[in-house]
């Protein structure tokens, strides 16, 4: 069989090696390696990948750096929260240098800004007399753009600035449209990874069989688990993640010689409705991986409920009023307020009617900012007995602004009326008031 | 002060050893009022922190009891989540599985500030038996990623240098800066991992001292890194994500397990974190026990005992529990307020000396000085005790201080058996009554306790309607609670004769099991079917107690042996109660143990600084305590402080205020006080101190938050309270 990537910078071994690793990226792969060229050649200044999480962006340039030996560094912006620690990361990265005890934790050298970079960088390079393309990788690229102005378009043009045999890969999971500064850049190359389909998930997932069972079986377990799930997510890690999940629920019926390999119609029965309770619950994180294991192994007699079936919140007495208050005072208007919560009002019939109307408009609207003297006023309205307005009940106020009940708008002057907004939904205060 | 040197400079005087000594005061020195003798004020100081030790001890081995349970799977936790770290065998599923970080998501309920000492005691017992490398973060340090990564750094490796000072000092002799964060150092999660593996290896290789150690802890040679995330919701979203998003990249290298200390519900954390970040993570949910239980346990403990001499009365207890309930469910603010009040009646109530144990009491009470004596025979309950007394015993009780010790003597005692019957018959009248629909007495046993503390129990209409629903318990329910009860009264030596009578009671009823046997068809079984058949159609409460109470007023004339005696167990139950729960107030000398100052207590505990600061700008007699401010009505007087006069003044303007006309105002009023007259032209010219008075006046009303500047109108400014025009 002919391989399908070749190139004359590298082996066929190699190359037949990297085609195994990397299954339905066969055409990506190709074109980076030509754009790499030979080692030594001078590559494209910057390259730009995007795609979506888990389309193998990472995994193949990674592979491609790895197996073929080129000098290359890997970063994750998101670790690296300012320019100084991406600098040295690495410059720590091509010297092969890692913090440890021994040197105390310090980087190989201080880099403070850009110029500091690009000048270290030519010492090292002189340093190291390397003849072959340097690869900089920046993963979750997206991250730069709320670093330094400077940052992104000097390592788009990073070959130019060094002047030496370097290539800056980008990899994001945004187009590259939402990069493009205003004062214009250089134009990195641009390549995409789009989605697998459904046929190439099935390839990749069934790659990785259990041992003990056939290829095969593991293959049908695939596309029932693709059947269910494909619909949902699409993220490959996920997917595997759940296929180990429940593959052992899925061999039950062969351990206990109820099945036969072949009989697939059987298998299928046995394990659709678990792996649709299994998108309700463990999918969405409602329930953690082990403790699905733990149902799974004692025969799903404990009925788990998952995080958002304890939605209750106890709240002290008055801390449920004053939310209901804000509540109220969020998603009324403040010109009914004299309607609502005056006593002597005659037209009962009337007001019931507009306020049943004006509620479900303001709810689309959501809440309104509100001052604190409206909310205190409404709050003295609703409960019952007096309250004395002590410091308590301010207290109580700002905790529920710590709990993120509420919100503060805008806070410039909090001497003058400062301003709040209610952040719980309708269902959340109906619970409270009962 | 002079000194010998030409030069001229600052120099430091050490202040002399002779003037420290008369400044420095010692805390029971302020322990008198001003009139009590300093011996008796020491001993009440003493006696004070004594016994708010003692308090303080039990609350702690309290709320540690309440917490083992949910401290305990947390380290189950911890431990199998570590256990799984280390057993990384190369199946398959383990390989296929994303790897999640093990997480605890601990619901705490709303009171954050109470959560502190859970978490202390969580991460030393952790520090304790599973880990070493425990990191604890709160939200108000970590705005952003650097600095929550600079904390885990400082916390992890500034311990490492604590634990190579312990074990092995001759171990390495090059750098000893290995844990304090040089500037150097980049704050990153590179640097957290190269540590980590160095300090692993460290550990796995020779001192074999070390690796006893670690194994003993049962945490192999690989102890995970825990980060407690005291108070999520705090925590900036943004932040958070990333943190978790790097930590993953790192497990690795690093096992890390997470805690979120949690104060509203579960749902939050879906709230902040998107399912790309949660899928990271391995959320197991742990919830802690209610808070209100927490209180009932800790006044069972506290209150609810003979341990302690010092009492609460009636509203004290209404007032703390109600800032409980109302305000903050905060058990820890409910304990300070024990210990609030606990300090004021010591220090405010002279006679507190008595306030002790039993013996300690007695010997006291021996060597009462004659004011004692004489406030004794102030004290309202004594009082009344001496008029009940026969004529020449009370002359004797007022003039003699020995009589007088005698009695205080004899009537400790006495208070102290009432307290010692007192509880055991309270729990076991809200044993029998705390099962009873709509809990007439109270669902819990603080209700009941308040009530009992207010006045005479039986004389209320709840406890009528308890009694009157007992009256028609079954049979196999009420000897539940008669038996519940004889436990409970068998803890109290003094109540034998009760406890037999309920145990013959309870025997007696066995029989009548046996007797009904027996006598199967009779026609009173039938007549008792009858009704009940009758009884299950309805659900109505209301419908059944009232056919019930039909049913007793119908059959009055013919009741059978079991009804009969179970009238005649609740008629001796009634008598225990009209014995034993007598309210305190009935007893003489009850203001020793009872602090009842509740005015005080809510005072100092629910402030009101809006109130206050009103009262004394309205009326500044209420704290200057001059009579010069003495006024009626709402006049202003005119001798009061400038800012009292302003504010008056401004009470009287509309939102906007001019600055010039309040000006004008103010220096007549001012001059009038003078006692110039109002209407010579002399008073009304403004001289440059009145000037200056009234913008100070007018500045301090803006900082109280009274006034503001405004630009909607020059020389206005803007009414920021209600009221006016």
């Amino acid at each position: 069989m002919p391989a399908l990537i070749q190139h004359p910078g590298f082996s066929e071994l190699e190359l037949r090696c990297v085609e195994e690793k990397l299954v339905c990226r066969e055409s990506q792969v190709s074109m980076l390696l030509s754009i790499f060229g030979e080692p030594q050649q001078y590559s494209y200044p910057s390259v730009f990948i995007y795609g979506h999480a888990a389309t193998g962006k990472s995994f193949v340039t990674q592979t491609l750096l790895r197996e073929h030996q080129l000098p290359h560094a890997l970063l994750n912006c998101v670790e690296c929260s300012t320019s100084r620690l991406l600098f040295e990361h690495i410059l720590n990265q091509l010297c092969a240098h890692s913090p440890s005890p021994d040197n105390e934790f310090s980087s190989h050298t201080r880099c403070d800004s850009f110029n500091d970079f690009i000048r270290l960088y030519r010492q090292l390079a002189d340093l190291q007399q390397q003849k072959s393309t340097t690869y900089i990788v920046l993963d979750r690229a997206e991250a730069l753009r709320d670093m330094d102005a400077n940052l992104l378009s000097g390592f788009l043009r990073l070959q130019e600035l060094v002047g030496g045999n370097v290539t800056v890969i980008f990899l994001s999971e945004i187009v590259w449209d939402k990069f493009r500064l205003n004062t214009g850049c250089f134009e990195p190359l641009i390549i995409c990874f789009p989605d697998y389909s459904k046929a190439e998930l099935q390839q990749i997932l069934s790659l990785d069989h259990h041992p003990d069972y056939s290829a095969d079986l593991y293959a049908s377990y695939i596309n029932i688990l693709l059947g269910v799930f494909y619909s949902v997510c699409r993220d490959l890690k996920e997917l595997r993640h759940l296929a180990a999940l429940n593959f052992t629920k899925f061999c039950e019926p062969l351990v206990k010689g109820e099945a036969k390999e072949s009989d697939t119609h059987r298998l299928w029965r046995n394990i659709e409705p678990h792996l649709k309770k299994a998108m309700q619950t463990v999918y969405l994180r409602e329930i953690s991986r082990s403790q699905w294991e733990e149902m799974q192994r004692k025969e799903g007699e404990l009925h788990l409920k998952g995080l958002s079936a304890h939605a209750h919140v106890e709240l002290p007495y008055y801390s449920k009023f004053l939310l209901i208050a804000a509540y109220l005072a969020s998603f009324n208007p403040a010109r009914a307020d004299k309607r609502f919560f005056l006593k002597h009002h005659g037209k009962i019939k009337k007001t019931n009617f507009l306020k049943k109307h004006e509620k479900t408009s303001n709810h689309l609207l959501g809440p309104k900012p509100f001052p604190l003297d409206r909310l205190l006023a409404i709050f003295y309205s609703i409960v019952d007995s007096r309250v004395a307005p002590t410091a308590n009940i301010f207290s109580q106020i700002s905790s529920l602004v710590v709990l993120q009940l509420l919100a503060l708008v805008g806070h410039d002057d909090q001497l003058n009326s400062p301003k709040y907004k209610c952040a719980v939904s309708f269902d959340f205060i109906r619970a409270i008031a009962r | 002060m002079t000194t010998s040197s030409v030069s001229k400079g600052c120099f430091v005087f050490k202040p002399s050893s002779k003037k420290k000594k008369t400044t420095s005061l010692k805390a029971s020195d302020y322990f008198h009022d001003g009139k009590a003798d300093s011996q008796n004020s020491e001993s009440r100081f003493e006696t004070c922190q004594s016994l708010w030790q003692r308090m303080k001890a039990e609350t702690e081995r309290v709320q540690e009891d309440l917490n083992t349970k949910i401290l305990d799977s947390l380290l189950e936790f911890a431990r199998k989540s570590t256990a799984s770290f280390q057993s990384k065998t190369d199946d398959w599923a383990s390989r296929m599985r994303a790897s999640e970080i093990p997480t605890a998501a601990l619901v705490l309920g709303v009171n954050v500030p109470d959560h502190a000492m859970t978490f202390q005691s969580l991460s030393a017992l952790l520090q304790e038996s599973v880990t070493p490398y425990v990191v604890c973060l709160q939200s108000k340090e970590c705005s952003a990623l650097k600095q929550v990564l600079q904390k885990v750094l400082v916390q992890l490796m500034g311990h490492s240098v604590s634990v190579e000072d312990d074990d092995d000092e001759e171990d390495q002799p090059g750098p000893p800066p290995a844990g304090i964060p040089s500037r150097k150092m980049l704050c990153s999660m590179a640097t957290l991992c190269g540590w980590y593996t160095a300090v692993t290896q460290k550990s796995a290789s020779p001192s074999p001292g070390k690796k006893r150690l670690s194994s003993s802890k049962g945490c192999g040679q690989r102890p995970p890194v825990v980060v407690i995330f005291k108070d999520l919701e705090s925590f900036t979203p943004r932040v958070l994500q990333e943190f978790i998003v790097i930590s993953s990249r790192y497990i690795q290298q690093i096992p890390l397990i997470f805690i979120f200390g949690i104060a509203t519900s579960p749902i939050t954390i879906h709230g902040m974190l998107p399912h790309s970040v949660s899928s990271l993570l391995c959320i197991q949910l742990f919830q802690s026990l209610s808070c209100t239980q927490h209180l009932a346990t800790v006044i069972d403990k506290l209150v609810l005992t003979t341990t302690f001499p010092f009492k609460l009365s009636g509203k004290v207890l209404q007032v703390l529990i109600s800032i409980f309930l109302y305000h903050d469910f905060s058990v820890r603010n409910f304990i300070k307020g024990l210990q609030l009040s606990l300090l004021d009646h010591f220090y405010s109530q002279p006679l507190s000396v008595l306030c002790c144990d039993k013996q300690e009491a007695r010997s006291r009470a021996k060597e009462l000085s004659h004011e004692d004596c004489e406030n004794i025979r102030q004290l309202p309950s004594f009082m009344r005790y001496v008029e009940k007394q026969e004529p020449e015993i009370q002359v004797q009780l007022l003039t003699s201080d020995q009589r007088v010790k005698d009695v205080t003597q004899s009537l400790l005692k006495e208070l102290h058996a009432y307290h010692k019957n007192y509880y055991p018959v309270l729990r076991c009248l809200h044993a029998l009554t705390s099962s009873l629909p709509k809990y007439p007495l109270g669902k819990q046993i603080r209700e009941l306790h308040g009530i009992c503390l207010e006045k005479n129990v039986w004389e209320t209409e709840e406890y009528e309607s308890a009694f009157q629903l007992l009256r028609m318990l079954a049979k196999d329910e009420l000897v539940a609670a008669l038996r519940t009860c004889t436990e409970i009264l068998k803890c109290a030596k003094k109540l034998g004769d009760a406890v037999e009578k309920l145990e013959e009671f309870i025997e007696r009823f066995e029989l009548l099991d046996r007797c009904s046997a027996v006598v199967e068809t009779g026609q009173e079984g039938e007549e008792e079917l009858l009704p009940q058949k009758g009884l299950q159609k309805k659900t109505d409460l209301f419908q059944l107690q009232k056919s019930l109470l039909e049913r007793e007023s119908r059959r009055t004339k013919k009741l059978s042996k079991f009804e009969l005696l179970r009238l005649a167990v609740l008629d001796c139950i009634d008598s225990i109660v009209k014995k034993h729960l007598l309210p305190p107030e009935s007893q003489p000398l009850h203001e020793v143990f009872y602090y009842s100052s509740a005015g005080t207590l809510r005072r100092h505990l629910n402030a009101a600084p809006r109130t206050a600061i009103q009262t004394a700008l309205n009326n500044p007699y209420c704290y200057l305590q001059s009579e010069a401010l003495k006024s009626e009505g709402g006049a202003i007087s005119n001798a009061a402080p400038d800012i009292c006069i302003v504010y008056k003044l401004h009470l009287e303007c509309g939102r906007l205020i001019n600055l010039y006309d309040w000006l004008e105002a103010y220096a007549t009023v001012v001059a009038a006080a003078e006692g110039k007259d109002p209407d010579s032209t002399a008073a009304a010219q403004l001289d440059d101190v009145k000037h200056a008075r009234f913008i100070r006046a007018v500045s301090e009303l803006e900082f109280l938050g009274f006034i503001k500047p405004t630009k909607q109108k020059t020389d206005h400014v803007a009414r920021l309270t209600w009221g006016g025009c």
